[in-house]
Order: C-alpha cells, then structure tokens, then sequence
C-alpha cells in the first residue's frame, strides 16, 4: 500500500470537505456567535455582579459546543448522501481512491472545519473575558482545555453522523446522531442509574451506559467556569477516549460503506 | 487476499480494538471523576427553570434527579462523609417537579434530619419536604406517619408527633399501627417500645434498602439499650439485696435476676464491668447505640469503605 499516495488522497479529500463547508457559508454561524457573546458581555457586565466571568464561560463554551454539535451532525449527515445525489462520488471513485480513504477524508475534513469554526469561536470567548474582567487570569487557561474537550466531542459527533450517513437516509441519520448526543449527554445519570440497578436490570444499564458515547465525560464547562483546575490524567484518558471512539464508529462506517451497493 | 477483503478485516480489527479501548479508558475516567469533587454541583437549581426547561416531561427530570439524590448520599454515606449540602435541593428539585413521589419524602424524612455522618442534619429542611408532601398529597398516611416521626426522633416533640400520627390514623386508608402510635405519644412516648414499634413500622413500609438498613440497625440499638437498662437495674437489684456488687454475670444468674448468659443482638455477651456498669464487648459494631459504652466512647458511627 502507497502510505504516501493514501496521505495525499485523504488529504485531499478533507480539504475539498472544508472547502465545500465554506462555500456552503457554514461559518456564518460564527455572526451568530459573535451577536450572541458580544450581547451577552454587555448585558452581563451591567446586571450581574461578580458572576460575569462565570456567565461569560458558561454561555460561550455550551454555545460553542452546541454550535459545533449542529454543524457537526448537520453536515456530517449530508457528507455521504450529497455526494451520491450529485454523483460526484462516483466520479471520485473512479478514480484510484478506495471507499475507506472516501470516508477517513471526509471525517478529517469535517474535524477540520469544526476546529477551524472552534478556534475562532474561542477567539471571541476570550473577548467577551476580557472585555468584562478587564483582564486575563490564570485561571482562563482552563478554558482552552474546556475548548479542547470540546473539539473531542466534535471528533465523536462527526464520527457518529458520518457512521448513521453510511447507510441510513440524512433524516434519520440527524436524528439518530441527535438521539445519541442527548443520551450521551446523560450518560452519568444513566451510569448512576445502572449503579443502584441490581440484576439483569444493572447489567444492561452498564453496558448500555459504556456503550453509549460518553459526552458528560468530556464536558467539563463547569468546572472551568469556576476556575476549577482539570487533571492531566482526566486529559489523556478524555483523548485516548475520544479517539478510540471516533476511531469505532469510523470503522463501523467503513465496513458499512465498503458493502454498500452504490450502483 | 483481495484489497475490499483486506480492508474489511483491518476495519473489523480497529472497530474491536477501539471499542475495547474506548471502554476501558471510560472506566479510567470514571474512576477519576468519581474522586472528583467538582462533580459535586447543581447546575440548575431552580425548579421553576427546571420544570420550564424539560418542556414538559417533568415526570422524567423528577425519575432524573431522585436517582441523583439516592446515588449521591449512598455513595457519600459509603465514604463515611459528613458533608450532604446537595441532598435538601435534590430531594427538593425531584418532589417539586413530581409532587407525588413517595420515596422521596420517606428518604428525606430518613436521611435529611439526622446529625452526620447519619443524615444531613436540617431537621428544619426534612419538616419542610414532608409537611410540602402533606400539602400535595393530604390522603398519604405515609406522609403523616413521616411527619410524627420526625417530632418524634429528632426533634423529641412528642405532642406534634401525636397530633401528626392521630391525622395520620383518620384516613380512610391507613397503617394498623397510626392509631396505636397516636395514643402511645400521649403518656408512653419515651419507652423503648414506642421506639420499637416506629422503627419496626418503618421497616415494613419500605422497600428502600437504604432506609431498611438504617431502621434494623435502629432496631438492633434500641434491643442493646433495653438490654443494658435492664441488666444494670438487675445488678442495682442485686446490690440492695446482698450489699455487694455481683462479680459475674453468674452471681446475677444465681440470684435469678437473668437467665443464662445475656448477649447483644449479634450474640456477643454483655460484660459485667467492676464498678457494676454493663457494656458491649464491641462498642463499634452496633451504630446508635447510647448505651453499654466504655466512659468517653462516643456513639459508634458507620465505619468509612473506602
């Protein structure tokens, strides 16, 4: 196998994912953001007292986070069946490009138009800071790790709605992926549940809660928000996780889309 | 092997490397967290934003965090914490966005009043969540009988706990044991029957593990300090008729003051000390127990599992 030709393919791939996510004016969500970060610094720094640091993370990481899941699942959705519709697969495919590298591109694209959007977004985050705390803290580097855990989600999300979009219709796909983003996201009452379940009952809440994508793991806005330190091991095992996860759900796409009949 | 075949099988191998990996770096991450007191906040802690907040399915949200109160005080009540600050506004949260969830006034009348490391220590918070219980669902006997055995436990108001039992026993369906418990606050209210007969009532009308553990081990200190009352007026007894304290369990025997060789709940016998007191051979394997103590032994509290 051509390591070096496989790099470039996938390559290419995602920076024509990237590209058409532009074209596709799927950064204008970032106007919104800006309004939103830029109203709420103002109307914080006015109504509240010694909480606007506190208002200011909380609001713009769960917006950068739900931005980001929207876009994710929006666009990761369409990323197979677009291109069938418009028969531009088949004109990739054509060429010597194999279906798993079809996929692995998309994804690497889709990630790369999401950590693009994030980075801008924590651009503004860390505006709206410091506008009303007149300046930076320490603290604010635990925001950039919070923005990290973040971009792990995204990976996961992407994976997920890429895996339903290998062989569901985008409908079905969205809400799958969306399904799987609110359990997720309760994923420790679920594990908390399965904790005082005893029985069958408990055994299948725990695995169902390991199975499920854990995005309360990943979520430490919080904790930031109050100037809480988050441990380096918390980081490495959230990666490892996030990673590994990603890495599943891509698989399962690749097998799907490996099998699927195109024609 | 043909190149789709070579793929398929390398994806199949990262799909179940990657799941075994994602699964044990999780339990990792569980295990960290589950240290982490940064967990230990409520996110939202108004029930009106919360009810405004499930669009709705308030019924869910209420399931929600009534899971969240039991998993969080069983797990700080297994540490041996003293620090519950967060179970008054979950049980709180959970009954005003489900109002008729019984367990949840039964496990804060429970856990909410007493001192720690048993409860919470706001007897004023467990009043509140069950008189709130009352408000909501007035035809509950369980409410009423919660009610009367908080005056009665914690707050050793023992008219307020009749009046509340008596309420309790005029509903059209009650427990046997309300009326009984009425009249009982009235003249016999410090005797350990009275004790016996709550803490038995409070057995019997839960399924809760929690809530049974704590009343049998109530159940097995009240039997060790009848125990202890008992054989010390025995050994009083004993004294105004010989004019000498008894040496041994066996001199009181003798004297037909007890029969055989009286032991504790869990089948240690009571030890006779010189100065003529009786204590348990192990003070710290029976929680709540207020007497047979050594001088300066506090009440045992549950041990920490760590």
């Amino acid at each position: 196998m051509n390591v070096g030709g496989t790099n470039a393919r996938i390559g290419y791939i995602a920076f024509n994912t990237f590209r058409e996510a532009v074209r596709d004016r799927v950064l204008y969500n970032l106007i919104a953001f800006a309004l939103l970060l830029s109203g709420a610094a103002i109307l914080v720094g006015e109504i509240s007292i010694d909480i606007e640091r506190l208002v200011v993370v909380n609001l713009g990481l769960t917006a950068v986070s739900l931005f980001g899941v929207v876009i994710a699942i929006f666009i990761g959705i369409g990323l197979v069946s677009k291109e069938i519709d418009k028969r531009t697969l088949y004109t990739v495919l054509s060429r010597p490009v194999c279906r798993w590298e079809f996929v692995v591109g998309k994804f690497v694209g889709l990630t790369g138009t999401l950590v693009v959007n994030t980075l801008l977004m924590a651009i503004g985050v860390f505006l709206a800071l410091h506008y009303v705390a007149h300046r930076f803290e320490m603290m604010d580097v635990w925001v950039l790790v919070a923005l990290y855990f973040i971009v792990l989600q995204f990976l996961i999300v992407c994976a997920l709605a890429l895996f339903f979009s290998s062989f569901s219709t985008p409908l079905m796909s969205a809400v799958f992926t969306f399904a799987l983003f609110v359990v997720g996201s309760l994923a420790e009452d679920l594990r908390g549940f399965a904790r005082i379940t005893h029985g069958v009952g408990g055994w299948l809440a725990t695995a169902i809660a390991y199975l499920v994508p854990n995005f309360s793991a990943l979520n430490v806005i919080s904790q930031v928000a109050h100037g809480d330190a988050v441990s380096g091991r918390l980081m490495v095992y959230d990666s490892v996780y996030a990673l590994l996860y990603s890495a599943m759900a891509i698989s399962g796409a690749v097998l799907i889309f490996q099998r699927r009949n195109l024609k | 092997m043909s190149a789709p075949r070579r793929v398929n099988r390398v994806a199949v191998a990262v799909l179940l490397f990657s799941m075994a990996g994602a699964m044990s770096a999780l339990y990792a991450v569980d295990q960290l967290r589950r240290e982490s007191v940064a967990q230990e906040s409520l996110y939202v802690s108004s029930p009106t934003v919360l009810r405004r907040l499930s669009l709705g399915y308030t019924g869910l949200l209420a399931d929600i965090y009534w899971t969240r109160a039991v998993q969080y005080f069983g797990e700080k009540h297994r540490a041996g914490s003293r620090d519950y600050h967060l179970l008054a506004p979950l049980l709180e949260l959970t009954t005003e966005l489900d109002p008729r969830l019984m367990p949840a006034y039964q496990f804060g009348a429970n856990f909410l009043a007493p001192k720690p490391p048993y409860g919470a220590g706001l007897p004023g918070a467990a009043l509140a969540l069950t008189k709130y219980g009352i408000e909501h669902n007035p035809d509950q006997w369980r409410l009423y009988y919660n009610l009367g055995f908080l005056y009665y436990t914690e707050l050793k108001d023992y008219a307020k706990a009749a009046d509340a039992f008596s309420r309790g026993a005029q509903l059209p369906v009650t427990h046997p044991f309300m009326p009984v418990l009425a009249a009982r606050m009235a003249e016999h209210a410090g005797e350990f029957d009275t004790a016996r007969m709550l803490w038995s009532t409070t057995y019997q009308s839960t399924q809760d593990p929690l809530i049974r553990q704590n009343a049998v081990q109530h159940l097995l200190a009240l039997q060790v300090d009848e125990d202890v009352t008992r054989l010390e007026q025995a050994v009083k007894k004993y004294h105004e008729q010989n004019g000498r304290l008894p040496a041994s369990m066996g001199d009181l025997e003798l004297a037909g003051l007890v029969h055989g060789a009286p032991a504790d709940p869990k089948g240690r016998p009571y030890k006779l000390m010189p100065d003529g007191r009786i204590e348990v051979q192990d003070p710290g394997s029976i929680y709540f127990i207020t007497k047979g103590l050594p001088p300066g032994v506090p009440t045992p509290e549950p041990a920490r599992v760590d």
